[in-house]
C-alpha cells in the first residue's frame, strides 16, 4: 500500500489555549450550577404574590420591633379628655382621617369638640384615649413575638423528635407516635386553655401553650420524611463509612428535610398567631393595659357601629398578617417542591 | 377489621382516660378554692360544703370518684350554675353546636370542592386566580373578625338575618357562614392541589384517548378519584370548626357548648371545663375513626394497617 500520508511537521501544531479548550469541550454546563435553596430562591423571586408578602411581612417587622421609633404615643397612656377621638393625619382632608366624625347626621371635627389642641393622633384613640395606632404596633410585635417563639419550638422540639423518631425505629417509635396520636386528639385550644387557666393568663402562659401545642405537625411530617430518606443509598454509604448517627442527622438528613421544614414552618406561624388573637379576644390572653391585636379587635368591637375605625385598624392589620404568612407559604412550598404547581 | 377497629376504639379509651387524668389533676393544682366568699363561713360550714362535694377525701379518693363518675357519663356539679349537673347542662347544650357546625362544616365543605375543582379545571385562568384568592382570604381572616362582619352588615345594615338569640332556621344561616369559612378554603386549597395532580395522570389521558367529553373525564373520573383524600382532611377541619365554634357561638349568643366553654372559663367553672374538654377530645377520636374507617372502605387501595399485619 502506498503510503501517501501528508507528511507532519511541528509546525502544524501549536498550543491549546484556555479559550480554545472551552471552546472544543461540548460537554461543559455554561450556566452556573445552583445549590438547592438558590434554586429555590431563584424560583421564588419568580413569584410576584410571595415577594409582596415577603416586603410587606418585612416592613410589618420593621415597624413592630422598631415601634419606639414610630410611636407617636405611649401605648398604655390614658387620657380620658381625648377618648374616642376619629383618625387624623395632619396635612390629609380627606373624610375618616381628617379628625372629623359624622355625628346626628353632621360631621363635626371631634379634636376642637375634645380641645385637643395640636395634638393628632394617626388612627384615632380608644376609650380610655389611648393611641391606636401605637397599640396597634405594639399588638403587632406580640403578635410577631409569638410566631418567633412558636417556630422556634417547632424547629428545636418538632423537627428534633420527628428525626429522632424516624430513625430510631422499632419501639421507639412506636412509643412517640401514640403520645403524639393522643395530643392530636385532643383540640388545640382545649390544651392551651387548660394550661392558661392553671398558669394564670399572660405572655408567658401562651408561650408554653404553644410550646406544647405547635411542635405535633412538624413533628409528623419530619419523622415521615426521615422514614423515606433512612433506607436511601447515601444514608447507607454514610453509615458504612462509620459517621455517627447524630452527625448523620446534622449533615446528611437536615439538609436533605429543610423544605419540609421551612414549608411547615410556614403554615405553624399564621396558626399560633391566630391563636394569641384568639385567646386574647376571648379574654384570657395578653392582659390589660397591654394591648394585643385580639384584645384591640375585641375592645373595638363593642363600639363598632359608632367607631368603625377601632375595631377594622386592628382587624385589617391582623388579616393582613395572616394573608402574607399563608401568601409566603404557599410561594416557598411551589418554589421548594415545584412539582405542586405545574 | 373487627381487630383493627378494636385496637382503635382501645386507644380512643386510653387517650379518654389520659384526657381525663391530666385535666383532673390541672384543676387540683389550679389556684383559689371553690368556696366564693370563703371569710365569712366558719370552719364546720367549710367542712360541711367539702363534704357535700367530697372534697374533704384525699386527692387519690377523690380521683377515682371522679373516674367512676366519668365513665357513667357523670362529670360533677356545674360550679356556676349551682345543683346542675354538667352533663346536664352539655347535653342540654349539644343541640345547637351539632346544628351550627354540621351545617357549616356541610356547606363549607361541598362551596370548597366546587371552588377547588373549578380552580383545577380551569388552571391558570382568572377563575383559578379568583379561587386561591378567595380561599387565601377566608383561611386568613379570623372567624371573630368575620363574625362580626357577617353580623354587623347582614344582620344590623341589611337586615336579612337576625343579628343573634337562638331559634328557627333563619338564625342558623350567619353562625353557618362564620364557620363555613374555614372549611370551605382548606378545602378548595386542598382539592385543586388533588385535581391538578389526578388531571395530569395517565387514566385521564387514556379517557381523552378514548374520546369521552370533557363533563364526563371530570365527573366520572377525575371528581371521584380527587375527591377520596379529602376525606383525610375532615378530622383537621373538625378541630376548626369547634375552635371557630368557641367564638361564633359567643359572638351570635347561640346557646351552644362552645359558648358555655368559654363562658366556663371565665367564670373558672372547673367540673364543667372538665367535662366539656373530654367531650370534645370523645367527639374528635370518633370523628378521626369514622373517616378512617371510610377512607379504608371507599378507596380498596389503602389497607387498614391492623389487616396488613
Amino acid at each position: 500500500m502506498a503510503d501517501n500520508a501528508k507528511p507532519i511537521s511541528t509546525g502544524d501544531f501549536k498550543p491549546v489555549t484556555a479559550a480554545d479548550r472551552s471552546h472544543l469541550d461540548s460537554e461543559k454546563i455554561s450556566a452556573p450550577s445552583l445549590t438547592f435553596l438558590q434554586d429555590s430562591w431563584r424560583r421564588l423571586r419568580k413569584n410576584k404574590a410571595a415577594m409582596i408578602a415577603l416586603i410587606v411581612l418585612i416592613i410589618l417587622f420593621i415597624l413592630a420591633f422598631g415601634s419606639g421609633f414610630f410611636e407617636t404615643h405611649n401605648p398604655n397612656a390614658t387620657n380620658p379628655n381625648l377618648a374616642n377621638l376619629p383618625p387624623k393625619i395632619p396635612g390629609i382632608d380627606i373624610n375618616g382621617f381628617n379628625g372629623t366624625i359624622m355625628q346626628s347626621g353632621t360631621r363635626v371635627n371631634a379634636y376642637a369638640q375634645a380641645h385637643a389642641g395640636n395634638a393628632y393622633y394617626l388612627l384615632g384613640t380608644d376609650y380610655l384615649g389611648r393611641d391606636l395606632f401605637s397599640r396597634i404596633l405594639y399588638g403587632t410585635r406580640i403578635s410577631l413575638e409569638i410566631a418567633l417563639i412558636a417556630s422556634f419550638f417547632d424547629l428545636a422540639f418538632g423537627v428534633v423528635y420527628g428525626i429522632v423518631s424516624g430513625w430510631m425505629g422499632g419501639r421507639v417509635d412506636t412509643i412517640m407516635q401514640r403520645i403524639i396520636e393522643i395530643m392530636l386528639s385532643i383540640p388545640n385550644l382545649v390544651v392551651m386553655v387548660l394550661l392558661i387557666l392553671v398558669l394564670k393568663p399572660g405572655m408567658s402562659a401562651i408561650i408554653y401553650s404553644i410550646a406544647i401545642t405547635s411542635w405535633i405537625n412538624m413533628a409528623r411530617l419530619v419523622r415521615a420524611q426521615t422514614l423515606e430518606l433512612k433506607n436511601q443509598e447515601f444514608i447507607l454509604a454514610a453509615r458504612a463509612l462509620g459517621e455517627s448517627s447524630l452527625k448523620i442527622s446534622f449533615k446528611h438528613l437536615l439538609p436533605n428535610l429543610s423544605s419540609v421544614i421551612i414549608i411547615n414552618l410556614m403554615f405553624t406561624i399564621p396558626t399560633a398567631i391566630f391563636f394569641e388573637a384568639f385567646l386574647s379576644y376571648i379574654g384570657i390572653g395578653i392582659s390589660a393595659p397591654q394591648a394585643s391585636l385580639g384584645t384591640l379587635i375585641n375592645d373595638g368591637q363593642k363600639n363598632f357601629q359608632f367607631l368603625p375605625y377601632q375595631m377594622w385598624y386592628p382587624a385589617i392589620v391582623l388579616s393582613v398578617l395572616m394573608i402574607a404568612f399563608n401568601i409566603l407559604g404557599d410561594g416557598l412550598r411551589d418554589s421548594f417542591d415545584p412539582k405542586s404547581r405545574e | 377489621m373487627v381487630k383493627y377497629l378494636g385496637k382503635r376504639i382501645f386507644y380512643i379509651i386510653l387517650t379518654l382516660f389520659i384526657v381525663s387524668t391530666i385535666t383532673f389533676f390541672l384543676m387540683k393544682f389550679m389556684p383559689g378554692t371553690p368556696l366564693t366568699n370563703q371569710a365569712k363561713l366558719t370552719p364546720s360550714q367549710i367542712h360541711q360544703i367539702y363534704k357535700q362535694y367530697g372534697l374533704d377525701k384525699p386527692v387519690w379518693q377523690q380521683y377515682l370518684v371522679y373516674l367512676a363518675g366519668v365513665v357513667h357519663g357523670n362529670f360533677g356539679v356545674s360550679f356556676q350554675f349551682s345543683n346542675q349537673a354538667v352533663s346536664y347542662l352539655i347535653g342540654s347544650r349539644m343541640g345547637p353546636s351539632l346544628i351550627i357546625g354540621g351545617q357549616g362544616m356541610i356547606v363549607g365543605v361541598l362551596l370548597g370542592l366546587v371552588l377547588g375543582s373549578l380552580g383545577a379545571v380551569k388552571a391558570n385562568t382568572w377563575i383559578d386566580t379568583t379561587s386561591t384568592i378567595v380561599s387565601i382570604l377566608l383561611v386568613s381572616i379570623p372567624s371573630f373578625v368575620l363574625a362580626v362582619l357577617l353580623q354587623y352588615y347582614l344582620g344590623l345594615k341589611l337586615r336579612w338575618f337576625p343579628i343573634a338569640d337562638w331559634g328557627g332556621f333563619i338564625y342558623t344561616v350567619l353562625p353557618t357562614m362564620a364557620l363555613a369559612a374555614s372549611p370551605l378554603a382548606e378545602t378548595a386549597r386542598f382539592m385543586r392541589t388533588e385535581m391538578v395532580d389526578v388531571l395530569s395522570s395517565d387514566y385521564i389521558e387514556l379517557a381523552k384517548a378514548k374520546g369521552l367529553g370533557k363533563v364526563g373525564i371530570i365527573y366520572h373520573h377525575a371528581l371521584r378519584n380527587s375527591l377520596i383524600p379529602i376525606i383525610t382532611i375532615i378530622g383537621p377541619l373538625t378541630v376548626n370548626i369547634m375552635t371557630g365554634s368557641m367564638v361564633v357561638e359567643n359572638i351570635f349568643s347561640v346557646p351552644g357548648i362552645g359558648e358555655q366553654f368559654v363562658k366556663s372559663v371565665l367564670t373558672n367553672d372547673y367540673p364543667t371545663i372538665m367535662g366539656l374538654t373530654i367531650v370534645y377530645c370523645a367527639m374528635l377520636c370518633v370523628v378521626l375513626l369514622i373517616t378512617d374507617i371510610l377512607y379504608g372502605l371507599i378507596d380498596p387501595r389503602i389497607r387498614l394497617s391492623g389487616q396488613s399485619n
